[in-house]
């Protein structure tokens, strides 16, 4: 199975709150790869990306660097596209 | 950061009389006002922009449990409350199930970390099956804040 991962930093000043957390989800979901957020910082630890709990408990704040990762046949479109969600900032700022 | 730093025990709702999701939320906000959480006079504003928030996308994320919450300018210190209900009520949740337990947050708009860091600490312990549990069998104020007690210790 191909797998595909990218860096990306987050950048909206209100960081992964729920609502990105679960646009986030929802775009996870309409891929077949699985997806899994590593958070990187003081404290490390990893969500699974297509549960919206698991993705706020990341608690990721603006800054934070995460990595996500996708694993099976369109691992690539979906971090493209994922990480695409961040690089925008979820809508929230000009 | 622990539940009880923010959850206000005196504004825990044991039994919800409420049967909507409006309701419930009003009842839980009110129910932090009679606590002295916020203001009074903010509680129809505070409401209102729960009430937006749930409409812009359920805060129902499954298993019988809703976080209603929201960052407002009427919010001085971050304050949370709990309230169960045994018939359950519907909160248009992801899975589709009625929620039975609603952490309700309430966080001053200008702390975003904050904010996050509570979350991340009520649905690490919302995650937990013993957990959700517990709380639905949590039938009084007094064992519901045992149950937070236990949780911030990490039993």
């Amino acid at each position: 199975m191909p797998t595909a991962s990218r860096d990306i930093v987050v950048s909206n000043k209100l960081g992964l709150h729920a609502r990105p957390a679960m646009q986030f989800v929802d775009v996870a979901n309409q891929f077949d790869s699985a997806v899994t957020v590593h958070k990187g910082g003081e404290e490390p630890c990893d969500a699974d990306g297509k549960s919206v709990m698991q993705m706020i408990i990341l608690a990721a704040t603006e800054g934070t660097p995460l990595r996500i990762e996708a694993d099976g046949a369109d691992a690539q479109k979906a971090v493209d596209t994922l990480a695409q969600l961040f690089e925008s900032k979820f809508g929230e700022e000009e | 950061m622990k539940l009880r730093e923010f959850i206000v025990p005196a504004a825990i709702v044991p039994e919800l009389e409420a049967t909507d999701r409006d309701g419930a939320i009003r009842e839980l906000v009110t129910s932090l006002a009679a606590a002295g959480a916020l203001p009074a006079e903010s509680v129809d504003e505070v409401v209102a922009a729960l009430i937006k928030r749930e409409q812009n996308g359920s805060t129902g994320f499954g298993k019988g449990v809703a976080v209603p919450h929201v960052k407002h300018a009427r919010i001085t210190k971050m304050a949370g409350t709990i309230g169960r209900t045994v018939n359950g009520i519907d909160f248009a949740a992801l899975d589709h199930q009625p929620v039975y337990s609603i952490v309700l947050l309430l966080s001053p708009d200008n702390q975003p970390q904050q904010h996050l860091q509570a979350m991340n600490i009520v649905f690490s312990n919302l995650q937990k099956d013993t957990f959700r549990r517990f709380l639905r069998q949590s039938g009084t104020r007094e064992a519901i804040t045992d149950l937070l007690d236990e949780a911030d210790q990490g039993k």
